[in-house]
């Protein structure tokens, strides 16, 4: 389906989605049943329960415009001396604007010298990306930047 | 699709304690199972879920891929240099497949 399909349908996708025809609508366009910012904190819910995210210590490095949603740069680096009792354990990446909210998770040992890690997402359109650190000793940072996304980047 | 490549940057030589960065990339479709072929069929899902990292048997850094993970994935992480050695990676398929790789670090 090109883009101009994806367009053209629009009006008709959203009646079907507000009739609540969710099978219907996966058929026509894909892109339709999107996560949220509700998928996203179900998923940190699931993760961490109700435990309170701390702010700071994360750079969360990712373009403010990508013109190509189907490779978007994203490279996440957390402030820690990344020493045997004090390191990063695991980060999590979600995307509230995509299909399904996880986008990757990463596990940190003190060996890594540094907790930094870059790959490439896939965005279907506008969205935030929220990034999760958890560290050695349970505490846990969060941050989130928003991408603005030219052409998406599902592949419909 | 053809049998994924990996391929791995790893200089060859580092000082004890200096940190060097790790650049990994395999060719993989990375079908996110939501793509529809020609016939309207649902093309079902088939990515590479997991890669790990491991330096002389010791896991280092591991990654678990979601359908959000772009075709022909790449991963960058760092690792202190302390000894010389081998790093082994490993690439898991959603079919049961793995896709390894080694490089060899020197260290002074």
């Amino acid at each position: 389906m090109n883009m101009q399909t994806l367009i053209r349908n629009g009006s008709r996708r959203d009646v079907l989605a507000i009739g609540g025809l969710a099978a219907l609508v996966a058929v026509l366009a894909p892109r339709m049943a999107l996560a949220d910012e509700k998928a996203v904190q179900a998923e940190i819910n699931k993760l961490y329960g109700d435990k309170k995210l701390g702010e700071g210590r994360i750079k969360l490095d990712v373009p403010q415009i990508a013109e190509n949603g189907l490779v978007v740069p994203i490279n996440v680096e957390i402030e820690s001396p990344m020493s045997a009792d004090d390191y990063v354990k695991s980060v999590h990446v979600f995307a509230d604007g995509n299909p399904l909210p996880n986008v990757v998770s990463y596990r940190f040992t003190p060996e890594c010298g540094k907790a930094a890690a870059a790959t490439r997402m896939r965005l279907a359109q506008t969205q935030n990306i929220v990034c999760v650190a958890e560290m050695s000793n349970g505490a846990l940072f969060s941050t989130k930047a928003e991408v603005k996304v030219t052409i998406g980047g599902c592949g419909g | 699709m053809s049998t994924p490549k990996p391929r791995v940057r790893v200089p060859a030589q580092a000082k004890k304690g200096e940190l060097i960065e790790v650049k990994t990339l395999i060719s993989h479709e990375m079908e996110t199972g939501m793509r529809k072929d020609s016939a309207g069929k649902t093309i079902p899902r088939q990515i590479i879920n997991k890669f790990a990292a491991a330096f002389n048997g010791k896991m280092v850094f591991e990654a678990d891929w979601h359908t959000s993970i772009s075709a022909n994935p790449y991963q960058a992480f760092f690792y202190k240099a302390q000894e010389t050695g081998e790093f082994s990676f490993v690439w898991k398929d959603d079919n049961g497949s793995e896709y390894k790789a080694t490089a060899k670090l020197a260290v002074s």
